[in-house]
């Protein structure tokens, strides 16, 4: 089952490149013209994502160099630890939903310290296999749509990653114990 | 946004300020701005090849197509777009490349998605319902095979690095449920107050 999904995996991407031109051809597109069409809108939508992108990633940035987050994972310890989150998982939870790059640094530091078949190697992988990096999503996203008033888009995406963990506890608790 | 943005600054230089790092801002704020520059000017390449094929695979109609085919779950999760629009193309094809993991490939769908569900919205600028369960949808993060987790857990010497992938798929579920109950319940409760 694995073999297989991996292998569609592999396969997706390769097999659309070369589908999507041979189905268009088959339905008469004229398909180099059609491409160039659509494509040159590619290079603006990256500028377009600069601005909102910047002003997020300067937050967060700021936000790792003051050392609130160590400080915001030391506050949670307390609270957390009885509740299956070990204190080296701790800072997951807080990074997980504002830096990619960060997210994977902890799982990679709690892969080597503690063993990736270990309680604590299994519930980071699937933390951060089933959660997104929230605020990079959202600037992007809204950026690119041109839209700046978030509304209830930021609390839903927040509470759908703290769900995502939670149930990452709760779910790697009953398949292989603690 | 706003608010939340300069907390969040405000907040990171009292707490520098109380830990002594204050000095250490700066140049964070210069590597972070440069950061975000590198990261939207990578988006360029993978956005002008899948926005071109994309356009090749709608005048071919195997967008339609493939809307046809999910349809009924997306007419229930997204009434206000209409089921023809191209918004609803867009939507899943971004949904079907994340569910296979290939991140690369969708962003630019959901790119695209954001864009036109924007045409469709009344109060431009603002996000609508849809744009909002869009993206919290996509913040949960549902893919069949967590690919880099796996080459993390495989590189650490794991003895069944693939172990997590029923985990990670019943906990991302859960995300998933959460993000479309609350964002229903968010937009409703948005419509209703003034």
């Amino acid at each position: 089952m694995t073999a297989l999904l991996e292998a569609v995996s592999a396969w997706a991407v390769p097999l659309l490149l070369a589908g999507i031109p041979l189905y268009g051809l088959a339905k008469g597109v004229k398909v180099y013209p059609v491409f160039l069409e659509g494509a040159k809108d590619g290079f603006q939508t990256g500028v377009r994502v600069i601005p909102p992108l910047v002003a997020v990633m300067v937050a967060l940035g700021l936000l790792r160099a003051s050392g609130a987050l160590e400080a915001l994972s030391l506050a949670l310890a307390p609270a957390l630890g009885p509740l299956g989150v070990p204190a080296s998982v701790l800072p997951l939870v807080v990074i997980r939903p504002l830096s990619g790059g960060g997210a994977l640094g902890v799982v990679g530091d709690v892969l080597r310290a503690e063993g990736p078949d270990s309680y604590a190697g299994r519930l980071a992988s699937v933390m951060a296999g089933s959660t997104e990096t929230t605020f990079y999503v959202l600037a992007v996203y809204f950026g690119a749509a041109g839209v700046t008033r978030y509304r209830h888009a930021l609390p839903a995406a927040l509470l759908a990653d703290l769900a995502g963990m939670v149930a990452a506890v709760v779910v790697v608790g009953l398949l292989f114990g603690r | 946004m706003g608010v939340i943005w300069t907390l969040l600054v405000v907040a990171s230089l009292v707490v520098a300020a109380a830990t002594g790092r204050v000095a250490d801002l700066t140049g964070a704020a210069a590597e972070s701005a440069g950061k975000a520059v590198t990261v939207s000017l990578g988006l360029v390449g993978i956005m002008t090849l899948w926005l071109g094929l994309m356009r090749v695979a709608e005048e071919a109609g195997l967008v339609a197509l493939l809307a046809r085919a999910v349809r009924p779950v997306l007419r229930r999760l997204f009434p206000e777009v209409p089921p023809d629009h191209p918004a609803m193309g867009s939507m899943i094809m971004n949904m079907a490349a994340n569910l296979l993991g290939l991140a690369n490939a969708a962003t630019p769908f959901g790119v695209k998605a954001m864009q036109e569900l924007e045409t469709l919205n009344p109060a431009k600028g603002t996000a609508s319902d849809a744009q909002a369960l869009f993206c919290a949808i996509n913040t949960a993060s549902l893919q069949l095979i967590p690919a880099t987790v796996i080459a993390l857990r495989a590189g650490a010497g794991s003895r069944a690095p693939h172990e997590i992938i029923s985990a990670t798929l019943l906990a991302s579920a859960c995300g998933v449920l959460v993000a479309v109950t609350v964002s229903k319940l968010l937009a409703r409760a948005g419509r209703s107050a003034p």
